[in-house]
């Protein structure tokens, strides 16, 4: 954390800092910058609305009388001329995987102020958002065409459909929000803005690189959520 | 000036600690791919599946959005809220097996 000195107060590790912080004046996380406090509490409220998601699927799912759909066998490829199970949602979450490591990694070189491989790490984290959506909606389409529906499809439960695509879209609207902001990081990075402390366009915040950092608690929730999707509606 | 740069210094980490999590995110990624690709059933394949889910959760958490070496008040603040979940997911499943049986109940049995 990119704590800035404050005049007359000094922060405590641990518990004792813990309660320094709760019980302070004015600012609770003292030195923190307000957007990375900010960003930390939009992504716990984001965290309950995929709850909201992941428990109503779960209650769906429990609730049904009739068979749920095999998901290994409804996201299988036909390769080579070999079923392979789950293949593209493996082959995805190897990409989110990389894209969430090189953003890790920009925002290690962002604090470091080397600009230049924290431009490029940012771009390539964008790229491998871009495949993932990509391969996202090959996938849509592969079982739109298959007959999926929010309200039916062939394989078994009609309630999977609703799922599959409330949960995959609002996970894929997230990556999109993301590359979009990652190419624009990309290229605020690359002109500067975070060296010479540019204001940014709806704010009159100095540019730093904790925008960087900010940017990757993004990112990384994404990745994050992707975790428990993966685990609870594929591979359950 | 000296000093913050002193502070900002101590807020990135080695290299190796970010390729580590990110080879073992991968591993552990493979392996819950294998929990399907060799088809376990039952109580091993969701003990399993959720091993390898909270153990990637808790990686990426920990040391790709820093929580490991974040201040204690933020990781509360971040957590404590997760035992509302916990309590949800819990009333929940006593709601959906409620369906079930009233469902098997009056449609399966007759009433």
């Amino acid at each position: 954390m990119s704590d800035i000195k404050i005049e007359g107060y000094e922060f405590k590790p641990g518990f004792k800092g813990m309660a320094k912080d709760t019980g302070s004046d004015q600012t609770m996380f003292k030195g923190v910058h307000w957007g990375k406090a900010m960003m930390w509490i939009f992504l716990l409220s984001d965290t309950f609305i995929f709850s909201c998601f992941l428990i109503s699927y779960m209650k769906g799912r429990g609730s049904t009388l009739i068979d749920w759909p095999n998901p290994s066998e409804v996201f299988g490829l036909h390769v080579f001329g070999v079923d392979v199970p789950l293949l593209l949602i493996a082959i995805m979450t190897f990409v989110l995987i990389t894209s969430s490591g090189t953003m890790a990694l920009a925002v290690k070189y962002g604090y470091e102020k080397n600009k230049k491989m924290c431009g490029w790490l940012i771009l390539a984290t964008a790229i491998g958002g871009l495949t993932f959506v990509g391969m996202q909606a090959f996938e849509w389409g592969k079982l739109i065409h298959e007959g999926v529906r929010p309200w039916e499809n062939p394989f078994g439960a009609p309630q999977f459909g609703s799922f599959f695509f409330m949960i995959t879209g609002f996970h894929g609207t997230h990556v999109s929000i993301g590359v979009i902001f990652l190419f624009i990081y990309a290229y605020k990075t690359f002109a500067g803005h975070y060296d010479e402390g540019k204001r940014g366009w709806f704010t009159t915040m100095k540019g730093d690189y904790v925008e960087i950092e900010i940017l990757g608690l993004y990112w990384h929730f994404v990745d994050l959520v992707w975790v428990f999707i993966f685990a609870f509606f594929y591979l359950w | 000036m000296e000093k913050t740069k002193k502070q900002e210094q101590t807020t990135t980490h080695k290299i190796g600690i970010y390729l580590w999590i990110w080879g073992l995110l991968f591993v552990l990624s493979f392996f819950s791919y294998m929990v399907d690709w060799y088809q376990f059933q039952g109580m091993l394949r969701w003990s399993l599946i959720l091993f390898f889910m909270f153990l990637k959760a808790g990686l990426i958490m920990a040391f790709f959005m820093h929580l490991y070496w974040e201040r204690y008040a933020l990781v509360n603040v971040l957590l404590w809220p997760m035992t509302a979940i916990a309590c949800f997911i819990f009333l929940m499943v006593a709601e959906f097996e409620y369906t079930v049986f009233t469902r098997l109940f009056y449609f399966v049995a007759g009433g």
